[in-house]
């Protein structure tokens, strides 16, 4: 049931068709992409946080479980944290089996996400190739790709010869410091538009009824007793029976007006940079063995690329030179005909670190709160069951199964889900 | 007429010739022109083709603000693409190509693109390209194959696959004022600082000093302003103190005032100086920062305003001032500020045949008048250009009557015949590095431009940078900056011409009327786009960036920001500031990914060689990397495969004797009364009361209660210990142990020493390996009774001192002999020569590997991180009596239960070779694998088995021994069945190492 | 960003390692109380503002230091050596 079929918003629905008929009316027609409703006194459920996994949330509330007296609160605009600042590869080939069922839930929402929302998301199944170094590392990749393997997911080794057909610039000779050995590429990966998806998102989940209100922070929470009951924001109190957060880089600041002082996460600044446009140079998304470093191109051109986190805790949304000289050391070590191109532009985002490297899906950790949180670099490509399973969570007051695993109490259970293998140091995740 | 050189004029250097080629046809220009001043002077107006619509395109600016005309400069194979032409030092034999046409630049056939306009507006490919929901197509397929085409059409120049050979270096300087921008604020800043005695850096992206008194054609101090800044930067030059970076790009600003900059060195060079570098890449941390970057000059928004010929009027007079070059021969300037009036007198100069002023205000001060009449100019107030004419560049424009008030325009149209139309619509301080440093600039009503934001960091700005548009602001602010004395009795500040042509601009940034009006000219976004973007609710400054694109181009957005905000902010009925401000991020403009990488480009990380690396080359070794170490793999034979060599060397290790390199081993020297009891609070066993002379094999958890790592410490004395890490955790072991000491126990008395790279290590082992130890080894005997399993010695080798211990990772009877790094060769020379006639054979990693999967001694490949104690059957070294750093954690739920992956044995069942990464389970099904129990940890083939081997991480592991599995690598197409054994697959008792 | 070693001076970021969170008390080493130790490993203040943490100066002398810093404009207020800081200090 769409709430908004009376004022004609079927007759919206984007299409080629759409796009020709709007230009012959020079565009006029055009409606707004999302409504700009006023916040209600009163939601079942109200999910803090407009990027892209609140407004997924918000989405398959509606669709999925029929709650469509939802409210999305976004302190900016929408889609202004890390929904909009990533590196946007969408990938699920992980070490372990909790990470690749989930990843791979998600895969399989993004392969139809287009179609769903009506919204060209651009995924492009470009393919994520990792390329390994040493005779150890790519019997990790083989680990790795066969753990895929046998959880349905897709996964193969490349040989230099492929390598270098896919990459024309790949340095694949012995000069290197770190000789390319192979590589490991799951086909089905690749890379999405940013910004689409939240838009998309927050489109079909306004066609389904839900309220987006944007320029709305959460100054507070309100409660009786221990239970969360509404949110004091900056355009006054609403209440909901369930509060969702999904605020990834600002879980910390959040979760403390709510009274929870510590979490198992701490909030790091990564940058990422893009060059100057340039014709068609690198078909994939691609990864170096021998440190962190991950690139692809975009449609418009440019070079995306990124590497690690600074390493320290920072909300700041702005880096420092060390990991800038360090991943440009490394694009250079694969491709080294880019030194000439210029970088055009870098950004900050905060990341949600967590003690394993792993997000948290979960009920509470207040009553009547459910928390979304901690996707380290991993937050963009989660979008789909992210939203998916965080919706299952708050409509059913149970985990969804492939999000079971990523419950807050597993850190203290000793459950964790470490794909990295580096215990609670979040820098090394 | 097309652009000229004039007669005279212009601060080039016109004796000499310069010869260039611009899509392969020879021109001549002189020394002091860019790419775009040459290329001009010889009538050419067409640089490049548009983002979307493949529009032609001339120059806009003159400088570094350049959104059109971008080349690829070509040096051989190496390609450098999207360098704006007005940025470029000509020089003899620059080859420069034109971008993003086909087939040429004057005929491209993407220009067809424009006929789909209304179709390719804002955010388009949002709403279609979706393909059919059934079918071939359906999912992400069709997407992607419209997807193909968009790419090939996207892009500007086209980047290189040749291996880029340039040099680019990395410099580190420190000063106490890092003066960014060298016009007459940055000069005068620069010098009141120099004269306080601060040591100065002055930084400078042109190549000469001067800034827009090189071009103004205005007086400062009585002389030309152009010979007063070469003075001043004279003078600066001859100071010890000062530093002048011409040529340099101050791109970033961060934390602590730790400022980036890219200086260019060689790129004007027809060939570099032997050593030197094509870009260095300055870090310069400076004590504090003056920002005297100046201003940059918007365009306003009309249909038509992207035509070639249409250019802002600084530009222009930059042309004239510094190129000696007049833009077009009927000039038309169009403006909403009285700066654009001081762009006359040079066109006049420049010797153009008429001239006509269009400004929308119908008042102006009586200084531009008075500019106007001198320059004997038509002069039209009130009145808007409304559209332009002519292909490939402009012939004629539209004038119409126009209300600044009311923002409309009326009465009949005139058109006017001109080939060149300057336009000015006000001046925006360059505030980017000031944005970067932390703070929201400030929107100034009275410039109609943001000014910086409240300093965060130690900066502070001066001149047109700050919004003071002036030659005396500049002068008396940068003076002031820079620490200069305003006492009455201080020398009095050079005079300047009384400017009264400042930049109060009509709030007009858009003149609305038929036809596509440009505000991102790289981008083709128009202000349809931004009113597009607005009416679907992309309402905020991020929001209509990223909807429309608008200001991502290689620009940056430092022409089209401000008239895109007023766009919006019109049709939202919003003050420009409420519809936000952009943060600027580094770099302030485009940086060359070589500068940044400098000496790691081809270098990336250092190579750490053991004291005996260039023996085992030169035995012919195949070397691997361990981490940053290299390491023998095997020392492969004529015609031998990989295991036909390890299986040899393993043979010969376990029948006579073998010898292997492990100076890669971590290792650290414990120290202090505190020694024994930190380790015994680190080890989960007790080393507090191993004897002197012993070592002990010693287990290390994290505090979450994993296994950290392993390894044997050595007691040299009471208060003396040498730990020895695995390879690859060296340096997070010394970490681990350090963070200890520092945070938590701050009270022990110990102190660690990495030693590592002192000491040079061979361990030396197999059944006839005491033998040749106690032929070679002087001052010990090495006999079970003085040197029992796990004692040490010390004596001498070939005269040299060394450290003997009697250990054993290969299961055989064995010596590991340390002495000092520098005579590693020699004692491993004599180590050999005592082997000969012993059948001693040097072996590598894989045989290494092989003896310890024969023994099941755990590496990182199953100290991965996440196995416990118990997963890898160590849990006898779990003492009992203490506690240790993961004994309260280690026994949480999630670390313990029957289901975890343990370690086992495997025996491969069809005589195959089983291979690491290679997956167990119960039931093998290659099309449709699934149900994974564990992998195989390690394999090989065992020569004392006679069998392919491995270890593997199973779950429940222990309770599957002795039963059947297969493993399941549908990666390599392995699949087959194999025997789960004990990990003890040879000599479980351990007679051979006790000998 | 720059920090002020107490031992080698100001010296670049690169030089250092983030050792996490410096409000953080390790239990008594025979402390059975699991949830304090789970505290201990896994929870972390994650402030947005002037944040207590420990660094290592490991590309220098080595040392840790407990730095406090704003975590949103980076501004460093307060170094000081680890060991200076008193037993237990920065726990």
């Amino acid at each position: 049931m769409r709430a908004n079929d009376e004022s004609g918003n079927l007759m919206a629905e984007y299409s080629a068709f759409a796009l020709i008929r709007n230009a012959l009316s020079a565009n006029r027609d055009w409606k707004p992409a999302w409504r700009k409703p006023e916040p209600k006194p009163n939601y079942d459920v109200i999910v803090v946080g407009g990027g892209g996994h609140g407004l997924a949330t918000a989405y398959y509330l509606a669709k999925e479980f029929g709650i469509t007296n939802v409210a999305v609160l976004e302190k900016g605009y929408l889609g202004s944290g890390n929904v909009g600042r990533n590196t946007v590869t969408i990938r699920s080939n992980y070490l372990l089996p909790d990470n690749i069922r989930f990843y791979e839930h998600s895969m399989k929402l993004w392969e139809n996400l287009s179609h769903e929302l009506n919204y060209n998301v651009m995924f492009s199944q470009r393919g994520v190739v990792n390329l390994g170094h040493t005779p150890g590392q790519l019997d990790d990749f083989v680990r790795r790709g066969n753990a895929m393997r046998h959880l349905d997911a897709d996964a193969r080794l490349l040989d230099l010869d492929e390598l270098k057909r896919l990459m024309p610039g790949l340095d694949t000779s012995r000069n290197p410091r770190f000789p390319i050995l192979g590589g490991l590429i799951q086909p089905r990966a690749g890379t999405a538009r940013h910004d689409a998806v939240a838009w998309g998102y927050a489109r079909a989940a306004d066609r389904r009824g839900v309220d987006i209100i944007e320029n709305c922070e959460v100054t507070g929470f309100i409660k009786d007793g221990d239970r969360v009951i509404g949110v004091a924001t900056s355009r006054g109190e609403i209440r909901a029976a369930k509060v969702a957060i999904a605020v990834a880089g600002s879980t910390g600041e959040v979760m403390r007006m709510a009274g929870v002082d510590e979490l198992p996460i701490e909030s790091h600044v990564l940058q990422a940079f893009v060059t100057e446009s340039i014709k068609p140079f690198l078909d994939t998304v691609v990864t170096f063995g021998m440190g962190h470093f991950y690139m692809s191109q975009s449609d418009k051109g440019g070079l995306v690329f990124g590497g690690d986190i600074d390493g320290y805790n920072s909300y700041a949304q702005r880096g420092n030179l060390p990991i800038v000289e360090d991943v440009m050391s490394e694009m250079l070590a694969l491709f080294p005909g880019l030194a000439p191109v210029r970088v055009l532009r870098s950004w900050g985002g905060i990341m949600d670190m967590s003690m394993d490297g792993a997000p948290i899906i979960t009920t509470g950790p207040l009553p009547g709160m459910y928390l979304n949180c901690g996707w380290c670099y991993g937050g963009f490509k989660a979008t789909p069951a992210s939203g998916l399973c965080f919706a299952h969570t708050i409509a059913r007051d149970e985990p969804h199964e492939v999000s079971a695993p990523f419950r807050l109490d597993r850190f203290h259970r000793g459950a964790v889900i470490d794909d990295k293998g580096q215990g609670a140091t979040p820098r090394l995740h | 007429m097309k652009p000229q050189r004039t007669g005279i004029g212009g601060k080039i250097h016109r004796a000499r010739t310069i010869r260039f080629s611009f899509d392969g046809t020879s021109y001549e220009g002189h020394p002091g022109d860019t790419l775009a001043s040459a290329l001009l002077a010889n009538g050419i107006v067409l640089f490049g083709r548009s983002f979307k619509y493949h529009r032609p395109r001339g120059v806009v600016s003159a400088g570094i603000d350049e959104p059109n005309a971008l080349v690829t400069v070509l040096r051989g194979d190496v390609r450098e693409p999207n360098i704006p032409a007005t940025t470029i030092e000509i020089f003899d034999g620059l080859v420069a190509v034109s971008q993003n046409r086909f087939p040429s630049l004057a005929f491209d056939l993407n220009a067809i693109n424009q006929l789909g306009g209304k179709l390719l507006g804002a955010g388009f490919y949002y709403k279609t390209f979706m393909g059919p929901v059934i079918g071939p197509l359906r999912g992400t397929r069709f997407w992607m194959f419209c997807e193909h085409f968009i790419r090939r059409a996207a892009g500007l120049g086209r980047a290189g696959e040749a291996h880029d050979t340039a040099r680019y270096e990395r410099v580190n300087a420190f000063c106490d004022v890092l003066i960014v921008g060298g016009g007459p604020a940055g000069l005068m800043a620069a010098r009141a600082a120099a004269e306080k005695g601060d040591r100065v850096i002055l930084a400078e992206f042109d190549p000469t000093f001067g800034g827009s008194a090189k071009w103004s054609g205005e007086t400062i101090d009585g002389q030309p302003a152009d010979i007063w800044t070469q003075f001043v930067a004279d003078d600066l030059r001859s100071m010890p103190n000062v530093t002048l970076l011409p040529r340099t790009l101050v791109w970033g600003y961060y934390d602590s005032d730790t400022m980036a900059a890219l200086e260019r060195v060689s790129d004007h060079k027809v060939k570099a100086e032997t050593g030197e570098p094509r870009h260095r890449s300055w870090t310069i941390r400076a004590g504090r920062v003056i920002l005297a970057t100046g201003a940059l000059e918007r365009p306003i928004v009309f249909p038509g305003n992207d035509r070639p010929g249409v250019m802002l009027a600084s530009a222009a007079q930059r042309y004239a001032g510094e190129y000696g070059i007049t833009v077009g021969s009927r000039v038309a300037v169009f403006t909403n500020n009285d700066s654009a009036y001081t762009a006359l007198a040079a066109m006049k100069a420049a010797e153009c045949s008429s001239l006509v002023v269009v400004d929308v205000r119908s008042q102006i001060s009586p200084a531009a008048r008075a500019a106007a009449s001198h320059a004997g100019v038509e002069l039209l107030l009130g009145q808007a250009v409304v559209g332009t004419r002519g292909y490939p560049s402009l012939s004629s424009i539209k004038v119409q009557r126009f209300d600044p008030s009311s923002l409309t325009t009326s009465g009949v149209a005139r058109s006017i015949s001109v080939d060149a139309l300057l336009v000015s619509g006000g001046w925006s301080p360059t505030l980017h590095l000031a944005s970067q440093a932390g703070g929201r600039p400030v929107w100034d009503e009275e410039i109609q431009a943001f000014t910086p934001p409240q300093p965060l960091q130690n900066w502070m700005a001066a001149g047109a940078a700050r919004g003071a548009f002036s030659t005396a602001e500049a002068v008396a602010e940068g003076y002031a900056a820079g620490g200069g004395e305003t006492a009455d009795d201080a020398e009095p500040l050079p005079e300047t011409e009384p400017t009264i042509l400042l930049s109060k601009p009509a709030r007009v940034f858009e003149i609305k009327a038929k036809g596509k009006a440009f505000v991102d000219f790289q981008h083709d976004v128009t202000a349809d786009d931004v009113r597009l973007a607005h009416q679907e609710g992309f309402v905020s400054v991020e929001h209509l960036k990223r909807y429309t694109t608008l200001g991502m181009g290689t620009d940056q957005g430092k022409t089209s920001n401000v008239p895109g905000l007023a766009i919006m902010a019109e049709v939202s009925g919003r003050q420009i500031p409420e519809v936000g401000t952009t943060r600027f991020r580094p770099p302030y403009a485009p940086v060359s990914i070589g500068a940044l990488a400098a000496e790691r480009f081809g270098d990336l990380k250092p190579e750490r060689l053991t004291p005996m690396h260039d023996w085992h080359v030169e035995q012919g070794a195949e070397m691997m990397p361990a981490g940053l170490w290299f390491r023998p793999r095997i020392y492969a034979q004529p015609g031998e495969t990989i295991e036909q060599s390890y299986v040899r060397e393993t043979r010969a290790a376990r029948n006579e004797a073998g010898i292997v390199d492990v100076s890669t081993l971590g290792k650290i020297a414990v120290q202090g009364p505190d020694a024994a009891l930190f380790l015994d609070r680190v080890y989960t066993n007790t080393f507090s009361t191993l004897p002197i002379n012993k070592a002990r094999y010693g287990l290390m958890l994290r505090e979450d209660g994993f296994v950290l790592d392993d390894g044997t410490t050595w007691r040299l004395g009471q208060n003396e210990f040498l730990m020895t890490t695995t390879t690859a955790n060296a340096g997070k072991v010394m970490q681990h142990l350090e963070y200890l000491l520092d945070v938590i126990w701050p009270d022990l008395k110990v102190h660690l020493t990495s030693v590592t790279d002192q000491w040079a290590g061979a361990a030396i082992g197999g059944p006839r390996a005491r033998e040749i130890l106690s032929t070679c080894v002087q001052g010990t005997k090495v006999d079970n009774a003085t040197l029992p399993f796990m004692g040490i010695v010390h004596g001498t080798i070939a005269q040299v001192p060394v450290m003997i211990c009697r250990l054993s990772f290969s299961g055989e009877m064995a010596f590991e002999v340390y002495c000092g790094a520098g005579h590693g060769q020699h004692v491993w020379n004599a180590l050999l020569s005592a082997g000969q006639g012993f059948g001693l054979v040097a072996y590598g990693m894989e045989a290494l590997g092989t003896m310890r999967i024969e023994k099941g001694h755990v590496t990182g490949a199953e100290i991965d991180g996440r196995t416990t104690a118990r997963d890898l059957h160590l849990d006898w070294m779990l003492s009992k009596k203490k506690s240790f750093v993961g004994s309260a954690m280690m026994d949480r739920e999630g670390l313990s239960g029957p289901d975890r992956l343990q370690l086992v044995g495997l025996v491969s069942l069809d005589g195959r070779a089983l291979s690491g990464g290679a997956h167990i389970v119960e039931h093998v099904d290659p099309e449709a694998p699934s149900h994974s129990l564990g992998h195989v940890t390690a394999a090989c083939y065992s020569p004392s088995l006679g069998k392919y081997i491995g270890l593997a991480l199973v779950s429940g592991g222990k309770g599957r021994r002795e039963t059947r599995a297969f493993v399941s690598d549908p990666l390599r197409n392995r699949f087959g069945p194999v025997e789960i054994v004990s990990h003890h697959m040879f000599d479980p008792q351990g007679t051979r190492m006790h000998g | 960003m720059l920090i002020t070693c107490p031992y080698c001076g100001p010296r670049d970021v690169s030089e250092f390692t983030y050792q996490g969170d410096g409000n953080r008390t390790r239990p008594d080493p025979d402390s059975t109380d699991l949830g304090a130790w789970n505290r201990y490993v896994y929870d972390r203040v994650n402030i947005a503002g002037e944040h207590n943490e420990i660094w290592q100066h490991s590309g220098g002398c080595r040392m840790h230091i407990a730095i406090t810093r704003s975590t949103t404009t980076h501004k460093i207020s307060s170094v000081r050596a680890m060991r200076d800081a008193g037993p237990g200090a920065g726990q």
